[in-house]
């Protein structure tokens, strides 16, 4: 086990360099750059900033230069947003994204376990058309028509919730974002669950616990909880980045200060440090879920290991 | 009826008679998988639903009185209304809401197809070739594909579309070219089941180059998987289209995605709700749609999974 993970660390690795540097090469290439203002700045001030951040040096330099300085844990600076350093902006709005993300998370993943066992249960009878429904609703509605639907809805209409902003910082304000954010990740692991909790209900040894007396409720908690969970379990680390990036749409719909808001502008502004600092931030989330992922399913089945 | 004698009768009549005698007709596996297509009430009602909203997208236009940049000032931010003609209402410019419907349709229709196409194309000859090949080449392409998974794609697109300027072409592209990757993981998998069968065993055996063999006796035999695929491919592609629309990297003005009316709607949506109402009822009709039809072809296709 302990070879396997090794191994698994390391293969993660030139991946993550790869990506890096594909990642560097394609801002770099287009054309454009963060500079380019409505005015044109006199040519010796023009000269001074690209010193400064080093984009006067040949491309290959500069590739070097960034990765050092990754390696160092240092982002660089945002060239844009001044006296900022990319590392400062990240700190100062990924927390919030990741507690938005968070938030969903926990939520979805404790409402679709329930949802799709008590579907599994009822297959077939109208809860579980019910829940269907739901679950189709929420996988296929992107969620920003969602957000602007809720908005409209509770936000307008019924008055329930603030429709957006982050003003007070109440929990409020949060409602509606992580109802979105939750939807579609509740709706594919109830459907999760559903699927594989009905394979283990009619399982021999479930047939078997009930044949020996034990009530339905003992026969779940025993028996048909714990298998049925395995396919849940592999689905959580994507659901987690598909919640994160899908967290950058949320938070710019909902007007919220993630760290959504600081990636477009950037984007737009040619900002090379924010983006590439923003892409690389998620890339490695999603290379570590995706690890984490390889090592529980290597431990829940011995036989990945050997592959 | 005139022109037929009696010989000819006969002869007809004989000719049934042998063709009733003739051994049953043996079904093929498409008419298989068409029979069980069309008893999936779903799916066919779905099928029946877009190819109406394709016409009416396409052919409509022709018959709304307005342009989809044509400005009516005598009915600004008009709700819908009969007199007018606005069927569906106008927007903050004076422009009738269902001609920019349609427009707006129509555009997600095309970035759909032509993404899709693309997306297809890669992903079918990038994972049949890595597939065949197999061994360190097989090893390598994948790898790649790993690391483009994990690149958090929509940022990715967003990055493509903003460096390299908001030409509608290369927004088709690159949502294609980022759509392509499960294809080919699934492309892949296939083939590496199919070219352990004997027909590619004797093409192989007669002398074909691996290319042939690649094109015409694997990617064939995939048809079933990448049709699934390609149909559970498409609402991903107008998200994203819409997506991007939303966040004014899309489509551009007066030209319109259902994205775009969307986010132009959103924002007013409390005073003017049916700029945001008319072309989200588009959109979500024709995404529940494109999920039955892909759900109805994945079960009639692919009998195994159900």
């Amino acid at each position: 086990m302990l070879s396997y993970a090794f191994r698994r660390v390391l293969s993660a690795i030139p991946i993550a360099l790869i990506a890096v540097t594909v990642c560097f090469f394609i801002l770099r290439l287009a054309p454009g750059g963060p500079f380019d203002g409505e005015r044109a700045l006199p040519p010796n001030v023009l000269a001074n900033l690209r010193a400064h951040y080093n984009l006067d040096q040949p491309l290959i330099n500069q590739y070097f230069i960034y990765v050092w300085r990754l390696l160092h844990g240092d982002l660089g600076p945002s060239m844009v947003v001044e006296g900022f350093s990319v590392s400062r902006l990240i700190a100062i709005g990924f927390p919030f994204t990741l507690t938005l993300a968070l938030t969903a998370f926990v939520i979805a993943t404790a409402i679709g376990v329930l949802a799709g066992m008590f579907a599994a249960v009822n297959q077939n009878k109208w809860p579980d058309y019910v829940l269907v429904l739901l679950v189709m609703v929420g996988v296929i509605i992107p969620n920003f028509l969602m957000a602007a639907l809720l908005q409209l809805w509770f936000g307008v209409y019924l008055g329930w919730f603030p429709a957006g902003g982050w003003v007070t910082g109440s929990w409020m304000h949060l409602v509606l974002p992580v109802t979105v954010l939750a939807w579609p990740h509740a709706g594919r692991i109830s459907r999760l669950m559903r699927g594989s909790m009905i394979e283990v209900l009619g399982s021999n040894y479930v047939r078997t616990a009930r044949a020996k007396g034990l009530g339905e409720r003992l026969v779940m908690a025993r028996h048909a909880i714990k298998p049925a969970l395995i396919p849940v379990v592999s689905y959580l680390g994507p659901g987690l980045s598909y919640l994160l990036t899908g967290s950058l749409a949320v938070e710019q719909v909902f007007g919220l200060p993630g760290i959504g808001k600081y990636f477009v502008t950037a984007a737009l502004n040619r900002d090379y440090g924010i983006v590439l600092g923003t892409t690389i931030l998620y890339m490695f989330i999603i290379l570590a879920l995706n690890l984490i992922v390889d090592l529980v399913y290597a431990w829940l089945d011995p036989k990945v290991r050997y592959r | 009826m005139p022109g037929i004698t009696g010989k000819d009768q006969v002869l007809s009549t004989y000719a049934d008679k042998l063709s009733a005698l003739d051994a049953p007709k043996g079904r093929s596996l498409t008419q298989d998988a068409l029979r069980r297509l069309t008893r999936n009430k779903a799916a066919v009602v779905s099928i029946g639903v877009l190819v109406l909203i394709v016409l009416v997208a396409f052919i409509g236009p022709y018959f709304v009185p307005w342009g989809y940049s044509q400005v009516d000032w005598s009915n600004i931010r008009k709700p819908p209304n009969f007199e007018a003609l606005h069927y569906l209402g106008t927007d903050q410019n004076g422009r009738d809401m269902l001609a920019r419907v349609l427009q707006g349709t129509q555009m997600s229709l095309i970035v759909a197809a032509v993404a899709t196409l693309v997306s297809v194309f890669i992903g079918v000859i990038y994972g049949a070739v890595a597939g065949y090949f197999g061994g360190r080449v097989d090893a390598i392409m994948m790898r790649i594909v790993d690391v483009m998974y994990a690149l958090p794609y929509i940022l990715f697109v967003i990055i493509l579309v903003v460096m390299f300027g908001r030409n509608p072409v290369l927004l088709f592209v690159g949502i294609g070219a980022i759509e392509w990757l499960t294809m080919a993981r699934i492309v892949r998998g296939q083939t590496l089941t199919l070219k352990e069968r004997e027909f590619v065993e004797a093409a192989r055996a007669s002398g074909a180059k691996p290319f042939t063999i690649i094109m015409r006796h694997i990617v064939p035999n995939l048809t079933g998987p990448v049709v699934i695929y390609a149909t559970l491919t498409i609402p991903e592609i107008i998200i994203a289209e819409s997506f991007l629309s939303y966040l004014g990297l899309g489509v551009q003005e007066p030209q319109t995605s259902l994205g775009t009316l969307i986010s132009a709607g959103a924002p007013v949506a409390e005073v003017m709700p049916w700029l945001l109402l008319a072309p989200a009822a588009v959109l979500v009709t024709m995404l529940f749609c494109l999920t039955y039809v892909g759900d109805g072809l994945r079960d009639a296709l692919d009998p195994k999974d159900r």
